[in-house]
């Protein structure tokens, strides 16, 4: 039996080879002219929707973001990865800082789980702007369905599935019953590159728009962000030229050997 | 108002991040209690010894995170903390849902009540965040505070009652695997030797294994080493993976992408040891090595 839906949800970040820069007046990370992808979590996560399609396990994958409008390029790169279909959930709110609440971005995308109705919800770990990283526990909690975070591999078998999560001690194989949100770790898959074919046909596949505002979901920020800082620079060291010389430094200088 | 902890544990014995969450609970000038849950009684003993600790309730069974949320409310707590782990980065989160509230996550610094500090962006930006809910629920980045004193205190323990996790979102453990207990836990040790993509191969990390055997330390690993299938992931330090503050830190071959060095700039001392001399990874090094890590990881191992 396989599933008929799974839903992923992908996030646009700042890519993550910039270097962010903190606005002169604390206000925030600047975004102006700063390079955007996908989120590497949910590349990963959306890599793993396609390949259960491809193993003819899953019917359909589904890619949900929210976001301003610019999301949609990220839709259109989770399209030409192999999603059949995109949501954009439009708003203008900043994600990576004050603007939508975790809460908030589980509620949304739970409007979007009761319309859908997927057997599986595949998300990031964490995406690395906010860096929050609750986005599948809370969704699992509204939903009261079972979730597996840190996902480093999965088997879905009929109305089951069985996760190799990461844990902080090693690994552990846990089986869950469906429908469930699992979100992806680092080693789940390698995520493909898209071939210029399949970008475009992505352009004509469908992507549905809808309002946040529209979806009766509270998103008045109760998380207020009052500033943001550079983070205090840790002082240069010295280069030392040999190893007694670094031996000597650690034992008198230093004094941790 | 009053400040519940959910202490983190193994199932055997209480993390001593814990203690760390404890100290960021005690600035908020509030008294303190302790929730351990889904461990046995053993842990709720160790929980009851930690210093500043007024009360500690206990539930053997896993509970379920509407279970804890009306814990929480009849107790009428106003702030509920937790060290940041993969374990409980997994359930907080569902606990917080179930309260309605969205959870402030990795706090560093606890500047009143309701205002916090946080990293984000892989720490590359701190941000002062005031948070309005009704109830606080937040996860504390143990390396940012002192831990409180393992002894010293003489709270009693009280059986909570709380109900039990059931499925669908209590999980069937099928199996588990840990890597090498031999070794002092990542985040616990005082000496953390760390290899990157540098080291080429997992074989090569044995020499690493031997250095921190020397030192009494724990291995650690770079993203891009664990990335390339050199090493498993739980010994990965950055943002991704588990942030490290020890006495000393060797890095040996990496070059010190912004995600690593997030997971440990805080450490006291840090040496690097790298071929490139440009890479970033001097930047943050107290003593820095030009030199083959090949042969001058065993020119350190002999000479120590």
């Amino acid at each position: 039996m396989s599933l008929k839906r799974v839903l992923v949800g992908v996030k646009r970040v700042v890519d993550y080879a910039v270097r962010v820069r903190v606005a002169g007046d604390g206000s925030g990370v600047e975004l102006a002219n700063v390079k955007m992808s996908m989120n590497p979590f949910c590349e990963i996560a959306c890599e793993e929707a396609i390949r259960l399609k491809e193993k003819g396990l899953c019917e359909e994958a589904v890619a949900v973001s929210i976001g301003p409008k610019q999301a949609q390029e990220t839709l259109r790169s989770a399209l030409a990865m192999g999603c059949d279909r995109a949501i954009h959930i439009t708003t203008d709110a900043r994600l990576d800082q004050g603007g939508l609440d975790p809460l908030a971005v589980a509620q949304l995308l739970q409007k979007i789980v009761e319309k859908e109705e997927p057997d599986l919800v595949l998300v990031g770990k964490q995406s690395i702007d906010g860096d929050h990283g609750t986005t599948a526990p809370m969704l699992a909690e509204l939903l009261g369905w079972s979730q597996a975070t840190f996902a480093a591999s999965l088997n879905v078998d009929g109305g089951t599935a069985e996760v190799e999560r990461e844990t902080d001690a090693g690994t552990e194989v846990i089986k869950i019953q469906l429908p469930a949100v699992v979100s992806a770790d680092l080693r789940l898959n390698a995520p493909r590159y898209p071939k210029l074919p399949n970008i475009m046909k992505a352009k004509k596949k469908p992507l549905e728009a809808i309002d946040a505002a529209s979806l009766g979901v509270d998103l008045t920020p109760s998380i207020v962000v009052e500033g943001v800082a550079p983070p205090a620079a840790r002082k240069a060291g010295v280069t030392v030229e040999s190893v007694d010389d670094l031996v000597d430094k650690l034992k008198n200088e230093a004094a941790v050997l | 108002a009053s400040t519940l902890i959910l202490a983190d544990h193994d199932g055997a014995n209480m993390t001593p991040s814990t203690l760390a969450a404890l100290t960021a609970a005690s600035k908020l000038n509030e008294t303190s209690a302790v929730l351990v849950a889904g461990a046995p009684s053993t842990v709720a003993e160790q929980a009851a010894k930690a210093q500043g600790v007024e009360a500690v309730f206990h539930v053997d069974a896993p509970p379920s995170a509407k279970g804890i949320a009306s814990f929480v409310e009849k107790g009428g707590y106003s702030h509920v903390f937790a060290p940041v782990s993969n374990n409980t980065k997994d359930f907080v989160p569902r606990i917080a849902a179930a309260l309605g509230v969205s959870p402030v996550t990795d706090i560093c610094e606890v500047l009143n009540e309701d205002t916090f500090v946080r990293p984000f962006y892989a720490g590359n930006a701190l941000a002062t965040v005031k948070t309005t809910q009704s109830v606080t629920v937040a996860t504390v980045r143990a390396t940012a505070f002192e831990k409180v004193s393992e002894e010293g205190g003489a709270a009693g323990v009280e059986a909570a009652s709380i109900d039990a996790a059931v499925a669908p979102e209590l999980p069937e453990k099928i199996s588990e695997s840990s890597g090498d207990s031999e070794r002092p836990d990542l985040t616990a040790a005082r000496v953390v030797v760390s290899g990157g993509r540098g080291m080429g191969s997992g074989e090569n990390f044995a020499m690493l294994e031997q250095l921190a055997d020397k030192l009494g330390g724990a291995v650690g690993a770079s993203r891009a080493a664990v990335d390339a299938g050199m090493v498993p992931n739980e010994l990965q330090v950055g943002q991704t993976g588990k942030v490290v503050a020890p006495e000393l830190y060797i890095a040996v071959g990496i070059s010190g992408a912004i995600q690593h060095l997030s997971g440990m700039k805080d450490s006291k001392t840090i040496v690097a040891i790298n071929k490139d001399a440009e890479a970033p990874i001097f930047q943050v090094a107290d003593y820095g090595l030009v030199a083959d890590l090949f042969e001058a990881v065993p020119e350190l191992d002999a000479k120590l």
